[in-house]
């Protein structure tokens, strides 16, 4: 089963995150923020990032940017938790190497919807 | 698939909360003018993690308040917004709204609307923009559904390095289609010695046959790549209808549409269902004792096996037994260490508070905090709180001087309340350290006897004087503020500390200020307890009381007024308190040079409490004899000794109250207490 790296510095939003991802058969490693991430991807092989974007220590955007230019992580998909506000944040992600984005507030439903729609 | 969000709510407050204590801490740090961005980040970071959660967890209301909250901070990070004292003051406002808010959701009660919708004008005051609601009504732009569509989808040679794979991109579009053609084109492909497998050449028109889905619903599925693809989507030409149809999929997420605003749902099963986070390595700390622990059960259990007992097996037995009790006293420590967490958690209010305070009051306070990562239990710590804030602000209302005076005084006109925690052997030591005016002694006494706390010719040093600030029915505040005379007073300040079975004390200089000391146990559960023996019962003594013990001499016995004797120890005198008088039990001797003395102390008062014998150290698991019997006076709670039999721990300070409060009257025995 695909193995899933899932970074936020917030708990509640990472337990469900993980949760739902678990429950659909993922193998789900959690992270608290960018550096954290970064160590975790690079000792193991994801096949999917999901990472929140405002954290302490690194945001998900230098994370991203770090790990894309990773060799291994050249064409894994990394996506991004923000909100419908941040246009920018979202170029500014993108421009590091994100593959998409899933929108805050989202429900479990719409994430694996998402996860699955990356995975195929 | 149907997942119960409820299960994160809890651990969603839990890091709200925290998170507005950043916020808190950092804005009033921006407040001393300390404007630095990083702060700004922090406190930014804390809105938009809560307003990210409360949207995913369902909590509306708190999302649209904190995003003003967030703008707004935005705004600030990013330089477009200057750092002023009304801006600050506001966010501060906005941090307890939220607060209220985040209580109310999650006890079940109503949010205050007028409140929230008061500082929400504020801040979007400040951002200059109007109320959203009357904003001009959005126009609902309804693409032309068609009979089908055509897209002309033409990606970078690039696309493939943001992690984006063309073909999910064309799994999806057919999904929205029952029927669909496409066309790919290779032309700008090249030759394969020049192709780079890492880049994409082709593109592709894909026909949508049929499909009933909007423009938007197209564009959708190459949102995150619209700016790495040339897009082309038209309606297909034959047959274009003008029959408007709204799609199936934008229905939809009207109906999902979060519920009404102030409504929102209850959270969590009751606010008393408390958590504690723990660090993972305390966690493992614990796992790997337990550990240890089995594989020392194991080899004691060989030896029930065997059938043969003899010296050498003895030993080993010896040993594994010195090996469990080492290991369980590790695992106790270790599970003890579970429910440490640092004083910070108490202490984090404060600098609001003197903020608040000192604007209120017209003084200049500054608040210096040291020793905020000392760990003490969290029950202690959660009890320790209220005591704390009116100790604060007693120094803050009667202790700090206004700037006037202060100058008057030869002073600086800021004064300073220093608050510090550290252990000191089994305890933990919090200080409240003013630099005021100190406490009023010939007013104390005044009151004192007014009050008929003491008789008028009664001798006392300074420090005795002090200490009737905690006596029940004793007030000095000539004028009772809404501040510092809400009704307790510093006796209800002792009461509480005693019930975490420690102690409070002041030490007071006249014009240099006062400090309070406040000793608390690290732990509600365990005590270090020194056995004593009087006739047939035992007493627990708590062993960080006792100063030592020693064989009475009979020549440094004096009897002095009434029935009352005391020891000279080294030019000290101590009163005598005899235990078994006290709990009405038959002693092995009632003569003091048989048996011994144990000199204890508690808030800076001695005794010698006389006893028929020590019997030795352990530590003790305390009861509470509240919620299994009653309270009374002089014992802090009960054990269960190895032997099966309960021993009752006593309160050395509660002993030490009851002695001196029952030498007037002769009367020192409290039956039915050893019962």
């Amino acid at each position: 089963m695909a193995t899933i790296l899932a970074v936020d510095d917030s708990a509640s939003m990472r337990q469900m995150v993980s949760f739902t991802l678990k429950g659909a058969g993922f193998q789900v490693t959690e992270a608290v923020d960018g550096q954290d991430a970064l160590n975790k991807a690079k000792s193991q092989q994801f096949d999917l990032v999901i990472t929140d974007v405002n954290m302490p220590v690194m945001d998900g955007i230098t994370f991203i940017k770090n790990l894309r230019g990773e060799a291994n992580y050249k064409f894994t998909p990394m996506l991004m938790l923000t909100t419908e506000s941040a246009a920018d944040k979202k170029s500014e992600g993108k421009a590091a190497g994100a593959t998409g984005w899933i929108v805050k507030p989202f429900n479990p439903d719409q994430l694996l919807n998402t996860v699955k729609k990356v995975l195929g | 698939m149907s997942i119960d969000l409820e299960q994160f709510h809890e651990t969603f407050f839990e890091e709200s909360f925290e998170g507005l204590d950043i916020m808190e801490t950092g804005l009033l740090e921006l407040e001393h003018g300390e404007v630095d961005l990083e702060n700004i980040n922090t406190i930014f970071r804390s809105a938009h993690s809560i307003k990210g959660g409360s949207g995913t967890f369902g909590f509306t209301a708190v999302a649209e308040f904190t995003h003003d909250m967030e703008t707004l901070l935005d705004q600030m990070r990013n330089g477009e917004r200057q750092v002023t004292v009304p801006v600050v003051e506001t966010l501060l406002g906005s941090v307890d709204v939220l607060r209220s808010m985040l209580n109310a959701i999650r006890d079940g009660s109503e949010i205050d609307v007028n409140n929230v919708s008061q500082m929400t004008a504020s801040i979007k005051g400040i951002l200059g923009v109007e109320d959203a609601a009357s904003g001009a009504p959005e126009v609902e732009k309804y693409a032309q559904a068609a009979k089908g569509w055509v897209v002309h989808f033409k990606p970078y040679v690039d696309i493939l390095k943001t992690g984006n794979d063309t073909v999910r991109l064309l799994r999806e579009l057919n999904s929205l289609a029952d029927q669909t053609e496409v066309t790919v084109d290779n032309e700008s492909l090249p030759p394969l010695t020049e192709l780079e497998p890492e880049e994409c050449y082709q593109s592709w028109s894909i026909k949508l046959i049929g499909a009933e889905v909007s423009e938007d619903e197209i564009r959708e599925v190459f949102a995150w790549v619209d700016d790495e693809c040339d897009l082309k989507i038209e309606a297909m030409a034959e047959d274009s209808s003008d029959s408007i149809a709204a799609s199936p999929g934008e229905e939809q997420s009207e109906e999902e549409l979060p519920e009404k605003r102030s409504v929102e749902k209850r959270a969590g099963k009751s606010t008393e269902s408390s958590s504690i986070r723990v660090n993972i390595s305390k966690v493992d700390e614990l796992i790997n004792m337990v550990g240890e622990l089995v594989i020392t059960q194991s080899m004691l259990s060989r030896f029930g096996e065997s059938e043969e007992f003899n010296d050498s097996t003895i030993e080993r037995l010896k040993d594994g037994l010195a090996q469990l009790e080492g290991h369980t006293r590790e695992l106790q420590e270790s599970v003890m260490r579970i429910r440490m967490m640092p004083i910070s958690f108490a202490f984090q209010r404060f600098p609001r508070l003197v903020h608040d305070l000192s604007t209120s009051f017209d003084k200049k306070i500054e608040l210096i905090m040291t020793g905020e990562t000392t760990e003490l239990d969290k029950t202690v710590l959660e009890k320790i709180g209220d005591p704390l804030v009116h100790l604060v602000r007693n120094s803050l209302d009667h202790g700090i001087e206004s700037p006037a005076e202060r100058i008057k005084a030869g002073k600086s006109e800021t004064g300073v309340i220093n608050l510090s925690a550290y252990h000191q052997g089994g305890n933990i030591v919090i200080q409240i350290k003013d630099d005021g005016a100190g406490l009023n002694k010939d007013k104390i006494l005044t009151k004192a006897k007014e009050k008929g706390l003491v008789n008028s010719d009664e001798r006392m040093t300074d420090d005795q004087v002090y200490d009737l600030i905690f006596r029940p029915g004793f007030s000095t505040a000539d004028v009772v503020s809404d501040i510092s005379g809400r009704g307790v007073g510093m006796d209800v300040v002792r009461r509480n500390i005693r019930e975490l079975g420690g102690a409070v004390e002041v030490k007071s200089k006249p014009g240099e200020g006062s400090v309070f000391t406040i000793r608390l146990p690290l732990t509600l559960a365990i005590l270090d307890g020194q056995l004593v023996g009087i006739g047939d019962e035992t007493y627990i003594l708590p062993v960080i009381s006792i100063i030592e013990s020693l064989q009475v001499k009979s020549e440094n016995i004096n009897a002095v007024a009434g029935n009352a004797e005391v020891y000279r120890l080294r030019e000290e005198y101590i009163p005598i308190v005899r235990l078994y008088q006290i709990f009405d039990i038959k002693p092995v001797s009632t003569e003091l040079d048989s048996g011994l003395l144990v000199v204890v102390e508690a808030e800076g008062k001695k005794i010698a409490i006389y006893v028929d014998d020590l019997l030795g150290q352990q530590q003790v698991v305390i009861k509470s004899l509240e919620t299994n019997f009653r309270k009374i006076e002089g014992l802090s709670g009960a054990t269960i000794l190895g032997d099966g039999t309960v021993a009752l721990i006593i309160d050395i300070a509660g002993l030490i109250d009851l002695y001196q409060k029952d030498m007037a009257s002769n009367v020192v025995s409290i039956k039915g207490a050893a019962a």
